[in-house]
């Protein structure tokens, strides 16, 4: 029979199953064929905390997002048109995500009794039985059981087997949507190059599913997204922790300096050390020491050596390191130290997202400790982001933070990439010790932007001792004195100031000049504020969008930027902490909109909130 | 570094600085060995790196003409490692005190030893905190009064050597400053040994906590309370070298050499580890009857790999099996595509 093919503009999948299924993977594969066919992409896996939480139940479940669309696009899509429900409990815990008429994929072998009863659904409930899914179109298949059959002869015992059951999803929803499988084939080929059978089964059971759709009497329609009409050039995907980590390597060699991670495991960070450690070849040494504060004490200590020292966590390991980076701060010595921002306070929501980590960055530490901080927007953008980082902290002899989150960090995006030659060489102030007889050189001695040269050890007669005591101007050696004291703060304070001259103006994302609402974001809610900005501007309304990167100091235009407009609105998924330094540092009464559910923003909260706004 | 080594004296090493610490102050002694022992050590001044925490003896790095570090508090072993594992070319010594290498700084001295960068920790004990004025320290006798233990410290206190042995240090010894020949001779001796050096000096706090170790570093009482470790030779000691310390099984008993003969006697042998053990166990209280002695000197020593070392292979495995990294193939990977 005849099948029909549907086109659609944009399409959001919500892969949902117990954290064993596999989804992740499901969801990463989906994602690499659709980018490869040309699709614009935005991706954005949930998972819970726990590695392996109870099978079956809500806590357990795994989920992973993906937007893919003819059109380009920046956020991984607010509602979902189709939710793959391994079992109950993967149903139960994003229904509320799905569109009215979406459409649910459900494996009924995960709606038995048990996983019913473990999902927490009343006795005698069943969601597929009852008519509460009737504003859904709802495809039973029974998964497990067809994987069993298919994969029969397979020689894998029924545990295997069963663990191929994605496979049979992600075959079936390829066939739904128009894409080949060679991609997958390729990854799975690779994966298992050395277990045959498995290999062989999750092939099979790919093209299980696939086939099962392509005959099956009652699929009947299959959906085109045609190839988006992004900007020409070389594409790959990217996912923002791996972009940070890349980026820290380029930065390193566009400077000539080794580069030292020193880190200690933390969700959502640790993804930037496993694949820094994947790259020795690049010379990148990567140091996983015994806790936090010996992670960034040994990255300080790596860079008095005169290597690039990074350290990278999440906010309760930022708090750590706090002592260690006013260190950094009165050596004012380059250090990088990434913070890959989670739901806090304390333990918090480590595998949620949140943007609180920001008066941290910029205040928190004891004394007067002003320090730069940059944050990264998109999962692309964390490469050219943490550059910048790193270029500042280099050539201003600073420590600086780079914010990034959870959202960008596991989410990933088509990125067109940069050649490395595009990317400007960094400049270290290294001491010239040709320049000096032993007795002149003082190693606080500043130049006109107020930064001190880099001696490093090994340096003839540029030997000195620099420690966290105050220290006397120029000498650096230990100063009590109180007018000393009160010059070194100003001059610390001064030399960040100093670094608004070296970065950019900020610029407007879209939008007029000058107008009703300018949106002023920071951070990984780009996309939802791209998004709903895009929308309100083609209805007609007066709103523009910009988005700071550069947080601690902002860009000097900063102040007339937010003049030409009527009102300030300020969204951050936190309790309001951008729209208050922003209040204090300017006129300007800029008005919050927050979030604090450790999810981002979806383009239609924020549209909707901006409509508000642009129509009162 | 390829540039010669100058001749140094001692002095060559001081600093502009004036000294700081109390006058009468074991620190003093310290510093002068230093000085003297890198002057020898065949090591350019620019090559060398102190690194120190906080305390009385963290000020060091600011005495030595060499580059240094005054770190913060407890974290000098931390601050070390990353110094070393990116410059494994420098000669390092993390100064340090009980306080700050033993409680704040706790974590990250066992985690030195266990990895064994190829540095000098030389951890002045004086059995008190001194910079914060008098309170007790991990190292301090159980029962000590201080400032904030009125009624005597409830502590156990910490076994310096024994902790370091137990977190696998390649080198630990024991010194005194109060014998200045004897702690040149272990500091040159740590300064030549490939891996983390473990160096205790029992160091007089003669403000805050004076004649702590008066019993092991006087002439009327030390001949009986110290042992003084040869490698190779018996363990005798007593006013009239006497007396020595012989191995009955595993138990380390003090005999008299009326009675026994120096063959009869352990023979000291830094690299074996299970006399190392007891060694650093005969950690008695000097007042208690039949008190073992204490022993000064290399209580012991092993070869094994140095971290650095082990890091830079890595390194140049990659390189072998992957070839010299190429930025525009990192940043490509493996799977592009192009937008016409």
């Amino acid at each position: 029979m005849t099948k029909v093919t549907e086109k659609k503009q944009d399409v959001t999948i919500l892969f949902a199953g117990d954290s064993g299924d596999g989804m992740q993977l499901t969801g990463s594969l989906f994602t690499d064929t659709t980018a490869l066919y040309g699709n614009d992409v935005s991706t954005f896996p949930n998972f819970p905390a726990e590695i392996r939480a109870p099978q079956g139940t809500v806590a357990g479940v795994s989920g992973f997002k993906l937007h893919f669309a003819s059109m380009d696009i920046f956020t991984p899509g607010d509602e979902v048109d189709v939710l793959v429900s391994m079992n109950a409990a993967a149903l139960k815990a994003n229904l509320d995500q799905l569109k009215p008429g979406g459409t649910i994929i459900a494996n009924i072998t995960g709606f038995d009794k048990k996983n019913l009863r473990l999902a927490k659904y009343e006795d005698g409930e069943n969601p597929l039985l009852d008519k509460s899914l009737d504003k859904y179109r709802v495809i039973e298949l029974d998964i497990s059981k067809m994987t069993r059959e298919a994969l029969v002869d397979s020689g894998l015992g029924t545990k295997e087997i069963d663990r191929c059951k994605n496979m049979f999803v992600l075959g079936f929803l390829f066939w739904m949507y128009n894409r080949p499988l060679e991609n997958t084939i390729k990854f799975i080929q690779a994966k298992f190059a050395k277990k045959e059978a498995i290999r062989d089964a999750n092939v099979k059971s790919l093209k299980a599913g696939y086939y099962f759709g392509d005959t099956n009497e009652t699929f009947t329609s299959r959906y085109e997204v045609e190839s988006a009409h992004l900007p020409s050039g070389e594409y790959r995907n990217i996912m923002g922790n791996q972009a940070t980590a890349l980026g820290v390597i380029v930065a390193a060699k566009k400077a000539r300096l080794d580069l030292f991670y020193g880190s200690y495991p933390i969700t959502p960070a640790s993804d930037i050390l496993h694949e820094l450690a994947r790259h020795k070849n690049f010379g990148v040494k990567t140091f996983q020491a015994e806790d936090e504060i010996a992670a960034v004490c040994a990255a300080i200590g790596a860079s008095y050596g005169g290597a690039l020292g990074v350290t990278a966590s999440s906010g309760p390991g930022i708090a750590l390191k706090g002592e260690a980076i006013g260190l950094a701060i009165m050596l004012e010595l380059p250090l990088l130290i990434i913070n890959v921002q989670r739901g806090g306070p304390s333990t918090g929501l480590p595998t949620k997202t949140e943007q609180s980590d920001l008066f941290q960055a910029i205040y928190g530490r004891n004394g007067e400790a002003p320090m730069v901080v940059v944050s990264a927007s998109s999962p692309s953008d964390c490469f050219e982001t943490v550059i910048e980082a790193a270029r500042i902290s280099i050539e201003h002899m600073v420590p600086v933070m780079y914010l990034s989150d959870g959202f960008i960090a596991n989410g990933s995006e088509p990125w067109r990439f940069p050649s490395a030659d595009s990317i400007d060489a960094i400049k270290p102030r290294k001491a010239d010790p040709s320049k000096y007889t032993e007795q002149d050189y003082l190693p606080y001695k500043r130049n006109a932007d107020l930064v001190r040269e880099w001696a490093v050890p090994g340096m003839d007669g540029l030997q000195h001792r620099v420690g966290g005591l105050e220290k006397e101007n120029e000498t650096g050696n230990v100063s009590y004195d109180a007018h000393n004291h009160e010059l070194m703060v100003k001059l610390r304070q001064e030399k960040v100031n100093l670094v608004a001259e070296a970065i950019p103006e900020q610029t407007l994302d879209q939008g007029e000049a000058s107008g009703k609402v300018l949106v002023l974001g920071w951070g990984s809610s780009y996309g939802a504020i791209k998004t709903a900005v895009r929308e309100l501007i083609a209805d007609g309304h007066s709103v523009s969008h910009a988005h700071i990167r550069y947080m601690n100091p902002f860009p000097k235009n900063l102040g007339s930027l937010m003049q030409q407009f009527d009102k300030v609105i300020i969204p951050e998924i936190n309790n309001g902490q951008l729209v208050h330094i922003i209040n204090a540092q300017y006129e300007v009464r800029a008005i919050p909109f927050n979030k604090v559910q450790g999810m981002p923003f979806t383009s239609r909260e924020i549209k909707e909130r901006l409509a508000e706004e642009l129509n009162g | 570094m390829t540039t010669q080594v100058p001749e140094y004296k001692a002095k060559d090493f001081a600093t502009d600085q004036d000294v700081r610490w109390c006058p009468g102050c074991g620190d003093y002694s310290i510093l002068k060995q230093m000085q003297a022992v890198m002057a020898d050590a065949g090591i350019r001044k620019e090559d060398t790196v102190f690194v120190s925490g906080i305390g009385c003896s963290s000020r060091f790095p600011y005495y030595m003409d060499t580059y240094g570090i005054h770190s913060i508090h407890g974290r000098a072993t931390a601050v070390a490692s990353g110094l070393k594992a990116s410059r494994p070319d420098l000669n390092v010594w993390v100064i340090t005190g009980d306080g700050d290498s033993l409680s704040i700084g706790g974590n990250h001295l066992i985690h030195l030893l266990r990895r064994n960068f190829d540095l000098n920790i030389l951890m002045f004990n004086n059995e008190i905190y001194g910079l914060t004025k008098g309170q007790y320290s991990p190292t301090s006798p159980k029962g000590q009064v201080t400032k904030s233990t009125p009624m005597g410290s409830l502590d156990f206190p910490f076994n310096p050597a024994a902790l370091a042995l137990g977190a696998s240090s390649t080198f630990v010894a024991r010194s005194m400053d109060r014998d200045p020949k004897h702690m040149r001779e272990i500091l040159a001796a740590a300064s030549n040994h490939k891996g983390t050096s473990f160096v205790e000096v029992y160091q007089n706090c003669n403000v805050f906590n004076d004649g702590a170790f008066a019993t092991f570093t006087e002439k009327a009482t030390k001949t009986e309370t110290t042992i003084v470790l040869e490698e190779g030779q018996p363990l005798v000691f007593g006013q009239e070298s006497d007396k020595g310390i012989r191995l009955n099984g595993m138990k380390p008993e003090i005999v008299s050499l009326a009675d026994f003969s120096k063959e009869d006697l352990w023979i000291h042998d830094s690299k074996d580890l299970g006399k190392a053990m007891l060694l650093t166990r005969m950690f008695d209280d000097p007042s208690d009857e039949n008190a073992l002695p204490r022993p000064f000197g290399i209580m012991y020593q092993e070869d094994r790999y140095c971290y650095e070392d082990a890091m830079n292979d890595q390194l140049d495995k990659a390189l072998e099996i992957k070839g010299e990294g190429d930025l525009d193939q990192l940043i490509r990977g493996t799977n592009t595509w192009v937008v016409d």
